[in-house]
């Protein structure tokens, strides 16, 4: 793990890149790398996450900026914004069910080729996907997922880079961090090793890659 | 009583002690106000909370605790949270007694359409086809018609939310049941007669000898 100047972290991200990002409706989203991500006009991006939030909210500005090509999320309704480029045929919007999108990326970080679920069996979501029985029961196979870059927010990070998590902003970010090449961090707190208890470390330092400094 | 009260009084007569319960947005949200004073009840946010409790005083929010709407809560003693992964877990799993979700469309064999209007409405079907998908019992909780339009019907012709059939609609009007795979009516409202129901419901029923009123 290296601990880097929020600027540097930015510049790793190359225009094109597919970001895979925490939070829930905005709640545990890393906003300072997002609004990074803007000063720096990053542009052309693919984006995984849970929502694309409210206008001006987390994902929301990247919605408004234009800097996604693409978004693999689950919902939209609260950003109309995205649902009016995503009829416009100007945003490609993906929508995929909850529970499989996160458990598409945990397969994707866990060294799996995919998942069965029944969600999605004779619905539209079953459209170009393989349909298998066991033992009597239909699931659709579900590919899992990677990305370039995942951007984590997490409530606590210690010098090496092990993470802890605040209730509800918890949600995708510890899946995200085991399935994207390069792991970037925005900690609310930076703290002294043994801080967090080993057994209240949620991600492990040594799948993070870069901790982005308080400056 | 205005049909919002109505649908989520008659859906807090469901609940039974011990239960672990997601409520989606609109009028499913309202049950939680109407459960029996002293019952303990579960309520699972599946942003990744379990024990969700009622709105935060003025001041008192906090920024990660939070509902599925990304709306300031309150957790209750006991409550856990967890993440993403772990909270569709307990939803496919069959971990949660019951799902209360709102409805567009529900056909005669009791299928769910509730996530889109294809060209008008795309809010993406979020939690919604996991839940149905997952939960040991369904409930819908929405308005008989729309727009005069009923909307229990024959077949649904918007986009199907699951092929597993819900086990309960309850509306202004009427408490349907789906448990035995046909169209049941359960209950009316009080002061609606069973040819009002008929009347709004597109969907043929299956009507009792004898259909009580709702107990409010």
């Amino acid at each position: 793990m290296k601990a880097i100047p929020l600027h540097d972290a930015v510049a790793l991200i190359p225009d094109g890149a597919s970001l895979m990002i925490g939070g829930f409706m905005g709640v545990g989203t890393p906003h300072r790398v997002i609004d990074e991500l803007l000063r720096q006009g990053r542009r052309g991006l693919t984006v995984y996450g849970n929502d694309t939030a409210r206008p001006g909210v987390g994902i929301g500005k990247l919605i408004s900026a234009r800097a996604v090509r693409r978004a693999v999320v689950t919902h939209i309704g609260l950003n109309p914004e995205t649902q009016q480029q995503m009829l416009a045929g100007e945003t490609e919007v993906d929508l995929v069910p909850q529970g499989t999108l996160i458990e598409r990326i945990r397969a994707g970080g866990f060294g799996l080729g995919g998942i069965l679920t029944p969600t999605g069996v004779g619905t539209v979501v079953e459209e170009g996907k393989q349909r298998l029985t066991v033992d009597g029961r239909d699931y659709l196979v579900e590919t899992a997922l990677r990305a370039d870059f995942a951007l984590v927010n997490c409530s606590m990070a210690d010098y090496m880079g092990n993470l802890a998590y605040a209730l509800t902003a918890r949600n995708f970010n510890p899946v995200i961090a085991m399935a994207a090449d390069t792991v970037i961090v925005e900690a609310n707190h930076i703290v002294p090793v043994g801080v967090i208890p080993p057994d209240q470390v949620v991600t492990p330092a040594p799948v993070v890659d870069y901790l982005i400094t308080n400056d | 009583m205005d049909a919002q009260t109505i649908i989520a009084r008659r859906i807090a007569q469901e609940l039974q002690a011990g239960m672990l319960v997601n409520l989606g947005v609109g009028i499913p949200t309202q049950v939680a106000n109407y459960v029996p004073p002293g019952m303990p009840i579960f309520f699972q946010s599946e942003n990744g909370l379990i024990g969700t409790g009622p709105i935060p005083e003025q001041g008192m929010a906090h920024a990660t605790l939070t509902d599925a709407a990304g709306q300031p809560v309150t957790a209750l003693p006991g409550a856990s949270t967890f993440d993403s992964a772990m909270s569709f877990g307990l939803i496919r799993g069959g971990h949660l007694d019951m799902t209360v979700l709102g409805g567009l469309q529900v056909d005669e064999q009791g299928r769910l359409a509730n996530w889109m209007i294809p060209g008008k409405m795309v809010p993406g079907m979020g939690g919604a086809m996991d839940l149905v998908v997952g939960a040991r019992r369904v409930v819908v909780a929405m308005q008989h018609t729309a727009k005069g339009r009923p909307k229990i019907i024959r077949q649904c012709s918007l986009p199907l939310t699951s092929t597993r059939r819900v086990d309960l609609v309850v509306t202004e009007l009427a408490v349907i049941s789906f448990a035995d795979g046909r169209a049941t009516l359960l209950e009316t409202a009080p002061g609606v007669s069973i040819k009002d129901v008929l009347a709004n419901t597109e969907a043929s029923l299956v009507v009792p000898d004898h259909v009580p009123s709702m107990q409010l």
